[in-house]
Formats: structure tokens, sequence, C-alpha cells
């Protein structure tokens, strides 16, 4: 039998996480629009935003995130220039395979960098502060969660009125439905995608410094496993959608949030196996997204 | 002419690679020896994952799981019954009483590894795209968590440990040979024909009356039996295995591998295999320092650095991969 308490403290740790994941499936859906690329390497990115704040750690904590946003919307202009930009248009496959070897080879850089440190990681200690709790309505919220989600729904609603209310947002969104057509149209390729690339590389910072508090202990697989799972809410959100993306990232979150805390360690070990059972059974109901309405296109010779 | 002759140099050229690879083996010291038996092995996974990847052109992530039953199912099946007792007590009766031999060990992996990737596929086939990609995953991931929990099936989270290690330079080529003539045998034959086509054009092959679902279904199956004779081979090169070897790394690694030697074709899954191997080694030799020519030293840890970026230089340079896609011909 199991058993499971949710209470108000699993909830606000559970919402905390769905913000979080919520950013990181953003980022991605904005790449994936503009590209139909799986960037699998996102992970890395906040990696690399998390070594940074590590390595600033004893500077004031506004340079250290500044450094972190300037490092980790660099290495994802870097990324787009030397492996997407030559790889557009190509098959799906070759593009993640592409990205896995980015990302296999930032994580083999970290590690030599902890190689060299002669330790098994850095600890991020400028900003931790924030994970200390507060007490709200008798509940007891890490501060970083109040911050995780105030953060993300801010950027959230920025990033809906960009999308909604600018040209360059515009330009976005008819990329994304469809980059030929809009780009006979004078929707120019490289200015959006290096937009999307940027707006991603933003969100991956913010999301490295929410995890950076949380997790003040940085190593080189930092956020891999947070991708993968990020990767598998989006697609099963719907991932031709920016909106359905980041439902997916939410929910996903937010459902592990609610099990990880509600049901005790001993009944948990064939947890994963449920989840991803269910996984699979919302992908073979709604292949297009759990999120996604109505049918995709069908094409038709 | 041709006709026979094309088909023959297609299978024979990889044959001849892997039967050199073999040789090759045997003639290094024997510290240098697993290098070339790994390949050897890698090779076997590799072709098993192009049967359905490459004739399908539907990315999978989850066909390492059936190298993780076959290598399970082949060295719990062959660990001496006077010490499986005493290492694995909590298995089923019927997997802890009896022990078999290695040939039979490897068909039990086979078949245990197509009857899984058949049960999975029956559902999971019917998607395509993205979706294909994290069910498939998603079933790495259920195979993963199961392996590593359920004691009654295998060693759990711990090592299994004291598999006789009986892959040698001959079995670990007559065993990438056989993977190799099976998968070539498919591709030339209907069904790989007709899902070839529909990889091509689903809509144009389901005009002509394919039924996609179908034919992917058979090339899953006989991709996850192949895997699961590659994951026998694999366990018992290495004489003891967890769940963690046979999981997101290789899954990884074996899916660069095919895609740099080149997705669609049987010559570019051998190829691939044997380049990514072949670097690899020499970067692991590398990093103790080598001579050849001139000495290199590398510093340590930056064998992966080298590994990625190589992978990453290739993928871009070449997106169809080192072989194009295409298989072995004398003449362009």
């Amino acid at each position: 039998m199991i058993y499971a308490v949710v209470d108000a403290q699993t909830l606000a740790d559970a919402v905390g996480l769905g913000a979080v994941y919520a950013l990181m499936a953003v980022g991605i859906g904005l790449v994936f629009g503009v590209l139909r690329l799986v960037n699998f390497a996102y992970g890395q990115l906040i990696m690399a935003g998390a070594y940074t704040l590590a390595f600033t750690s004893h500077w004031r904590v506004g340079w250290s995130i500044a450094a972190c946003v300037v490092v980790v919307v660099a290495l994802s202009l870097v990324m787009d220039r030397v492996v997407f930009r030559p790889l557009r248009g190509s098959s799906p496959a070759v593009m993640l395979v592409a990205t896995f070897a980015i990302a296999f080879m930032l994580q083999a850089i970290a590690l030599l960098v902890d190689i060299r440190d002669n330790t098994i990681g850095e600890i991020a200690t400028s900003i931790a502060p924030l994970n200390q709790p507060t007490t709200v309505h008798g509940v007891e919220v890490r501060k970083i969660t109040i911050v995780a989600v105030i953060v993300a729904a801010v950027a959230l609603a920025l990033l809906a009125l960009l999308l909604t209310r600018t040209t360059i947002g515009l330009h976005m969104r008819a990329a994304a439905t469809d980059f030929g057509t809009a780009r006979l149209l004078g929707v120019q390729a490289n200015r959006v995608i290096g937009f999307a690339v940027v707006l991603s590389g933003i969100l991956a910072a913010i999301v490295s410094v929410i995890l950076t508090v949380q997790f003040p202990f940085v190593g080189p697989d930092f956020a891999l496993r947070d991708t993968i799972v990020v990767l598998v809410g989006v697609v099963v959100g719907g991932i031709d959608r920016l909106w359905t993306a980041t439902l997916g990232g939410f929910s996903i979150g937010f459902a592990t949030g609610v099990i990880n805390g509600a049901l005790p360690t001993e009944q948990t070990v064939f947890l994963p196996s449920a989840v991803f059972a269910l996984v699979i059974l919302v992908l073979l109901l709604r292949p297009a997204g759990l999120f996604a309405w109505g049918r995709g296109p069908v094409e038709r010779v | 002419m041709r006709r026979y002759l094309d088909p023959l140099v297609q299978v024979l050229a990889p044959a001849v690679l892997v039967v050199a690879v073999g040789i090759w083996s045997t003639l290094v010291s024997s510290s240098n020896e697993i290098y070339f038996l790994n390949a050897l092995v890698s090779v076997a996974i590799v072709v098993a994952i192009y049967v359905f990847i490459g004739n399908s052109g539907v990315l999978s992530f989850g066909q390492i799981s059936f190298v993780a039953v076959g290598a399970f199912v082949a060295g719990i099946m062959t660990i001496p019954l006077e010490s499986k007792t005493g290492v694995l007590p909590q298995l089923f009766p019927v997997l802890r009483d009896h022990t078999v031999g290695n040939l039979v060990s490897l068909l039990l992996a086979a078949g245990a590894g197509g009857l899984f990737a058949f049960a999975v596929g029956l559902p999971l086939m019917r998607l395509s795209g993205l979706a294909a990609g994290i069910a498939t995953f998603a079933v790495l991931e259920v195979t993963h968590n199961i392996l590593r929990e359920w004691t009654k099936i295998g060693p759990g989270a711990t090592t299994l440990s004291l598999v006789p290690e009986t892959t040698d330079a001959l079995q670990a080529t007559l065993g990438a040979l056989v993977v190799i003539g099976l998968a070539f045998l498919y591709q030339r034959s209907r069904l790989g024909r007709r899902l070839r086509a529909s990889r091509e054009d689903p809509a144009a092959a389901r005009g002509v009356g394919v039924n996609v679902h179908r034919e992917r279904l058979w090339a899953f199956t006989a991709s996850g039996a192949l895997a699961g004779f590659a994951g026998g081979l694999l366990v018992h090169l290495l004489g003891s295995i967890t769940t963690e070897q046979v999981y997101l790394e290789l899954t990884f690694v074996t899916l660069a591998m095919l895609v740099i030697g080149g997705l669609t074709s049987l010559w570019g899954a051998v190829v691939g295999a044997l380049v990514v191997s072949g670097l690899d080694s020499f970067l692991t030799e590398a990093e103790q320092g080598v001579h050849v020519g001139f000495s290199i030293d590398l510093p340590q840890g930056t064998r992966l650095i080298f590994l990625g970026a190589i992978m990453a230089v290739v993928v871009i340079v070449r997106p169809s991969g080192l072989t194009g896609g295409r298989e072995f011909r004398l003449v362009r």
C-alpha cells in the first residue's frame, strides 16, 4: 500500500520545480521553434553558468550573476555559430547527435577543470542565503522557491509580450510556423535564429542561478538529469507550440516534485518505471502532445 | 554480372574489415587485445541498432534496452551453478537452478531481446518522429529501472560477476559477422525493401500497399534480437556487468557511431563503430603516452574532449556520415 501525503509544503516545492522546468522548456522550445533542433546540450549551458557562479563566488552577487549571464549567452551564441548554423536543415537525428557531441565535450571540459583543481565539483556560495526557509501562513518555503516562481512568471510574461507585441516576436512566430514561407516574406533567418538563441541563453542563465542556489554543489553532470526530464516533458506536452512545451515542462516538474515529496523513499524504487510507462501511454494516445488540441497537418501526396 | 557482384561486394567489404580487425587483435599484446574485441562487439551492437533506425528512418533511443536484456540473460544463465546460488540467492528458481552453455546463452539472449522488442514495438511502432524517440527512451528508462531494482531477475544494483569470459577473438569476429550477415539479408529481403521505401516516403509507400506499422515492427523485432545477441557477446567479453554499463552512455556512444559512419547503410554502421572505437582506444593510450613516429602524450582527462570534438566535427562537416550513408562500391 502506498501512502501519499501531499501537504502545502510539498506543493510549494513542486510548484518551484515546475517553474524552473517551465523556464528550461521555454529555452528548449524557442530554439526548436526556429531551428527544428532539439538541443541536448542545453543542460551543459546551465552547467557552464553554474561553474561561472561557483568560480565567482567571492565577487559581489550582482557581478557574479552578470558574469553567469554573459558566459551562458556567449556560449550559446558560439554553439549556434559553430554547430547549429552548418547543420540547418539536416535530419533531426544528425542535429541531435551533434548536440550530444557538444554536450559530451562541455562535460569533459568541466571534468578537466575538476581534475586540475583536484576536486569532484565546485561549491557556489555567494547566493546561498536565498536557500534559507521563510514561513508563509505556517508553511516553510525556501526563499529561492518564491524567487523561482516569481522570476519564472515574470520571464514568461515578458516573453509572451515580446512574442505577441513586437516585430521580432512576430517574425519568430512566423519562422516557427513555416520557416521557408517566412523567409520569402522578408524575415531574416539569422536575425530571428540569433534572437531565439540569445533568449534561450538568458533563460539558461536564469535557471543556472536558481538551481545553483538550491544545489550549490556543482559538478560536470549538473542539470543533466533535469534536462533529460524536461526534454521528455516538452515532447509529452507538445513541442510544436511554445506554450504546450512550457506546460509540459511545468507539469513534469510539478509531478516530479509532488511524487518525490509525498512518497517515502522505499516506495519509490519502481516509480521511474511507472512515470515513464505513463509517458509512453500519453504519447500513444496523443502523439502530437498532451496539450496539443486538434490534429497536426498530415502530409498528402 | 554486376547484378550479383554488387551485393556480394556490399556484404564482403564490412565482413573483410571485421575479419581484419579480428586477425589484428591476435597479433597485438594481450593488454591491447581488449580494445579490438570491444570494437568488434561495438560493431555487433551498432549494426543491430542500424537494422531498425537505418532501415526505418525512425529514431530510437531504446535499442540498448535489448542489449541490456540480452547481456543479463546471457550472463545469468552462464554463471556456474555452484556459485550462482551463493551470489544471486533471490533469483527465480528457474533462473537460479539452470545453467547453459555459451552458445545456448547467446541464442537465449537473442530470443529474449527479440521477444521484448516485439512486445514493446507492438504499440510503439505507431509513433514516428520525436514522439517515437521519447517513447523509446522511456522504454530504456523502464528497462534500466526494473533491471536495477528487481532482484528476482538479476543482480539489481550490484555487479553481475563470475560470468565466463568466452568472447575471444574468434567469437567476437564470428559474432559480428553473424550480425552483419543477418542485417544484410534483412535489408535485401522483401521486408527490408518495403521498410526502406517507407523511410524515403511514408505516404507513397502506403500508397503502394506497404503496411508501415507491420514493417517497422518486423525491423524492431529483428533489431531487438540482434541487439540481445550483441549484449550476450558483451557480457561474455567483460565477465562482469552493471546496469549502468548498458544505459545512457552506451546509447549515446552507439548512436554517435551510427551517425558518424552514416545512418542509412550497413557499411556506415560498421565503419562508424570501428572508427569511433579505434579513436577512443587510441586516445586512451595517448593519455598514457604513445609513440607513432613522434610521441604523443595527452594530459589526463583530455580524451573525452577530443572524442566529443572529433564527433562534432565529423557530424558538422559530413552530416550524412563518413560513408555518405551509401553501401560500399568498387567503382563510384
